[in-house]
């Protein structure tokens, strides 16, 4: 993979005539080291484009389909033609449309789910940590035993009580059992930070509480924020596809899950019809793989312990690194 | 000591609060779950039977909802957990019938995750910089994010259709007789391979990720340092000071990842149809058969339980400084 | 008895080194980085003679920990060996293979790091760390390791009850010490010090260093210390070696050192350490700060906070020049014979 082509790091303002602030200025930087590392670093890179690919086909499904993914037609369970790409389900629906149009919802179960359970996690744990007390005892107890229930039998016995959920039941109820982990994580690290010294600043300068928790603990916490919510985007796709796969909150959705169900109940394998489970399924494989890579890719950024190394390449590329800092430094001294 | 004493207190106190939902959740939810059930025996029920129904699941109408409650705990401390109509059965022994397959499929597939995926982590934190480690990563990513139910898909349609090496579901053939002898043996184990490889492949990317970023911050430690000054060879570095170290969060993640591993188990049982409780849970789902379904919730939260405890047993005796924090 | 299993140990004994026990010669260590290549070591020379105590002072990052890793083969990556030798006994330890490198390890060059806490494998006993050890080394008699490893204990003043503790039962000086006492299992020619009394309380920092001499007595062993401390290194230490962004500045017997200070930077750090008995002065520190190592200047790398700079000072490396037994890579002392590297 080449290596990246930088113009050297500036320090100074950017453009003539834009001041910018100390702090803009070291935002501006943050982001283009940012996205540097994304370009160089390989998983962020694929992971990156995969999710731009599926946010795209959410937002524009006409583009690539004109077909409705739940017409009848009297083509039931064709195999793949010209007319339709992947074939028809056992009502004649196109499944190239299916899978277009899942897309939207699958998209907007795992962003959802990742926000709210994120919030969620975020509203217990932060004040688990800060409130302390019974407080602290209480919400931590509440969390644990969460965390040793197993979630996906209970997630079917809920679902069980609603046949026929929704997209939005579903959020609900993913993001109302999911929230364990991250409050776990989230507590802890609040709990480090409780006693940092630029809080204890902020309650000699008078403070409230809920302020300090607002203004200066979440924005420390961002890096675990984003981790959380990429994980949980995670759980909600294979959870809710699984929940689907099984028949449960189908309803009228179009979904990745759904049609797998629809291929399961008709055999889809033996009747040769692969494309119908395959094509489905890769997509909910893909779509995971592009949030595990993103944070996976964010651990290795973040911890350079992490990235992989190979002593050739590293010292190749420490050595281009020092000859141009060498150039530049030659060239200002001039 | 005293810490696996406060773990299982712990785990009794769940437990009771899992018993409670399975108690207060079908009075919750919209309707009557009586009624749900009478829906399907399609109406033509007496009262008796609507009795014995609501009894099973610990509906007594006649009694005030706090000494239902407390018969329900009694019961199923004694292990009534109801009759399911669905099977026919007592509940206690649908689930005596299934959950011996189960624990066989998942305990040891997980067992064999867990091995394979440390070994594997461990030794890709210690070859940093070569082949293995800059593949390894990336390929146990990927795994760790695709569904349970596509790769037991993708694994039939290659095994099962196309090269017709092994079956394509149940835990047994139709015409096995249950017995000790190889034949019967051989016939399970055929059926399980499918199954147990769906298992592995997407339970092992967890361990390995993890137990190799562990692994790579215990190689920094002074410690391990130090066991290099003493000429210790590198094998005994890696597994003695690396790896005995890197180890431990590993044990504690443990506890989580087991909510992974029963969802996985619950499709992979449903994709195979083998019949274990994974099996028998979707089953109820099916049915309304609601003492089936919470006798089986209760089950598996009892075996996750037991496998937490366990695996905190192993830290405490794998990491001497928790035995004196007790 | 020490002194037998040493030899045993050997097959057969190798005598007593007339020349020094450790010739560094040239050693340079660099980290490689992606943002750079950082040279923290930048060709150091020095011996140390048997039975002989040198101290190693400097700024923290001037590179003393990196250099006493890259002596001992212990760097860990990024950082690497980019050139000179490490002569030990004879042999260049840079280009032994890790085999025979494990032979000379403890055996002969033993390692006592900073903090014990961090240096002692959590989930072992101390007595399974020094078996280990041993059994790296060919003793297997399980009461050989025992009584040798109950003698090194009782050597530093610990019951050996504490065998069987944990580290992180023991205190923390009683850690220190068991960790000189596992640097003894063979009294190896060479120990080589990284700042260990930092962690510790001035009252047991002392002790510890009573100790370490007491033993140096007894068993003639050759001691590389670190730190940062030069009240420490005044009482403790026959000769001092000054670095300073990766370089030695000056290198010579204590006393004189002291006395005599020859280099700007030692002059400077002698006198930003007051005396507790002597008539009170104003404290001087040294204005700015050290290089960026990934930038090193052209010239001498002190130049830039130098009080005596001089204009050939920024752009010519100066060589180490020899007076009165001490070394000095400094200018001033330009005319004085310069130091070969043999």
């Amino acid at each position: 993979m080449a290596l990246p082509i930088t113009t050297g790091q500036a320090a100074g303002p950017l453009e003539p005539g834009r001041e910018l602030t100390a702090a803009g200025q070291r935002r501006w930087s943050a982001l283009r080291r940012f996205s540097r590392a994304i370009r160089t670093n390989r998983k962020a890179t694929i992971g990156v484009v995969l999710m731009a690919i599926f946010i795209f086909v959410s937002l524009f499904p006409g583009l690539l389909t004109h077909q409705s993914p739940t017409a009848f037609s009297s083509d039931i369970t064709a195999a793949p033609s010209a007319a339709h790409w992947l074939g028809t389900d056992n009502i004649g629906a196109d499944i190239y449309a299916q899978v277009i149009d899942g897309t939207r919802n699958v998209m907007i179960l795992a962003i959802a789910v990742g926000a709210l359970t994120t919030a969620v996690a975020m509203v217990i744990g932060v004040a688990a940590a800060y409130l302390g007390g019974l407080w602290e005892s209480v919400l931590s107890f509440v969390t644990d035993v969460l965390l040793v229930i197993p979630i996906f039998p209970l997630l079917i016995i809920i679902a069980a009580y609603f046949p026929n959920a929704g997209n939005l039941v579903l959020i609900l109820v993913l993001s109302f059992t999911g929230w364990s982990y991250t409050a776990r994580q989230l507590r802890s690290q609040a709990q480090s930070l409780r006693n940092r010294d630029f809080l204890l600043a902020a309650q000699v300068r008078g403070e409230r509480s809920f302020y300090i928790i607002m203004v200066e603990i979440i924005p420390t916490m961002t890096s675990l924020l984003l981790a959380s919510f990429l994980n949980n985007a995670l759980y909600a796709v294979l959870a809710g596809s699984g929940l689907q796969f099984i028949g449960l909150g189908k309803s009228n959705n179009v979904s990745w899950g759904t049609t797998l169900y629809w291929a399961n109940q008709n055999a889809a394998w033996t009747t040769g019809r692969y494309l119908w489970f395959i094509v489905p399924g890769l997509c909910i494989a893909l779509l995971g793989v592009a949030f595990a890579f993103i944070n996976y890719a964010f651990d290795e950024i973040g911890n350079p312990a992490l990235r992989p190394l190979s002593a050739a390449k590293a010292r190749k590329a420490a050595e281009a690194s020092t000859r141009r800092r060498l150039a530049s430094h030659g060239a200002r001294a001039r | 000591m005293r810490f696996v004493i406060r773990r299982a207190g712990f785990f009794l106190l769940t437990l009771w609060a899992c018993l409670s939902l399975n108690f207060f959740l079908p009075r919750l939810m919209p309707g009557s779950p009586a009624d749900r059930i009478i829906a399907h025996l399609h109406g033509a029920v007496s009262q008796a039977t609507v009795r014995a129904i609501e009894l099973s699941l610990g509906i007594n109408n006649t009694q005030g909802i706090w000494t239902q409650y407390v018969a329900y705990l009694g019961h199923t401390a004694t292990g009534n957990l109801g009759f399911s109509y669905s099977q026919g059965e007592p509940v206690s022994e649908v689930i005596a019938g299934a959950l011996p397959w189960t624990l066989g499929l998942v305990g040891i597939t997980t067992i064999l995750a867990f091995i394979l995926g440390t070994a594997i982590g461990a030794v890709a934190a210690w070859r940093r910089g070569s082949r293995f480690d800059s593949v390894m990563p990336p390929l146990f990513v990927f795994t760790t994010a695709i569904p349970f139910f596509w790769v037991g898909m993708v694994l039939i349609l290659i095994f099962s259709v196309y090269l017709g090496w092994l079956p394509a579901g149940g835990n047994i053939g139709q015409l096995a007789i249950p017995s000790f002898s190889p034949s019967y043996l051989g016939d399970v184990l055929v059926h399980a391979i499918l199954p147990a490889l769906t298992l592995l492949i997407t339970g092992i990317g967890g361990w390995v990720l993890t137990m190799r970023n562990n692994m790579v911050t215990t190689l920094t430690e002074d410690y391990v340092r130090m066991a290099r000054a003493k000429g210790l060879s590198s094998a005994r570095v890696m597994v003695d000071y690396g790896a005995r170290n890197a180890i431990l969060p590993n044990l504690t993640g443990f506890a989580m990842s087991l909510g992974f591993v029963v969802s996985g188990a619950i499709l992979v049982e449903y994709v195979f149809n083998y019949q274990g409780v994974g099996y028998y849970l979707l089953n109820a789902v099916g049915y309304d058969d609601y003492p089936l379904m919470q006798g089986l919730f209760l089950i598996i939260t009892v075996a996750v339980l037991a496998a937490i405890l366990l695996s905190d047993i192993a830290t405490a005796i794998l990491d001497p400084r928790t035995r004196t924090a007790g | 008895m020490a002194h037998a299993l040493a030899d045993d140990q050997n097959g057969l004994a190798s005598p007593p080194q007339d020349g020094p026990t450790l010739q560094i010669r040239d050693l340079s260590v660099e980290y490689v980085l992606e943002s750079g290549i950082v040279g923290a070591v930048d060709k150091v020379s020095f011996d140390v003679n048997p039975g002989e105590f040198l101290a190693i002072v400097g700024e923290s990052g001037c590179g003393k920990s990196t250099l006493l890793f890259g002596i001992a083969q212990l760097l860990n990556p990024p950082a690497e060996i980019s050139g000179g030798s490490v002569t030990f006994r004879g042999r260049n330890l840079v280009k032994l293979s890790d085999k025979d490198l494990a032979a000379v390890r403890w055996k002969d060059m033993s390692v006592v790091m900073q903090s014990a806490m961090n240096a002692l494998n959590p989930v072992k006993s101390v007595g399974a760390q020094f078996k280990d050890a041993m059994r790296a080394h060919g003793v297997t008699s399980q009461e050989e390791i025992a009584q040798r490893s109950a003698e090194v204990l009782r050597m530093v003043g610990i019951d050996p009850v504490h065998l069987k503790s944990y580290p992180h039962q023991l205190s923390g000086g009683m850690r220190q010490r068991a960790m000189i006492a596992m640097a003894m299992l063979f009294t190896p020619e060479l120990i080589i010090m990284d700042e260990p009394t930092s962690a510790l309380d001035v009252v047991a920092q002392r002790s510890l260093m009573a100790q370490i001499k007491d033993l140096q007595r007894e068993f003639h062993f050759a001691v590389i210390f670190v730190t940062h401390d030069m009240s420490l290194v005044r009482h403790f230490s026959d000769r001092l070696m000054v670095m300073y962004a990766g370089q030695v500045s000056e290198v010579g017997p204590t006393q004189q050192l002291f006395d005599h200070p020859h280099h700007p930077y030692t002059v400077g750090l002698m006198d930003a350490f007051p005396s507790i008995r002597g008539p009170r002065v104003q404290l001087t520190g040294i204005p700015g700060s050290p290089p960026d190592l990934a930038r090193p200047p052209a010239g001498c790398r002190f130049a830039p906070r130098c009080p005596k700079v001089m204009p050939r000072c920024e752009t010519n490396p100066p060589p180490d020049y020899e007076l009165e037994g001490t070394s000095v890579r400094c200018f001033l002392y330009d005319g004085a014979p310069e130091v070969l590297s043999d």
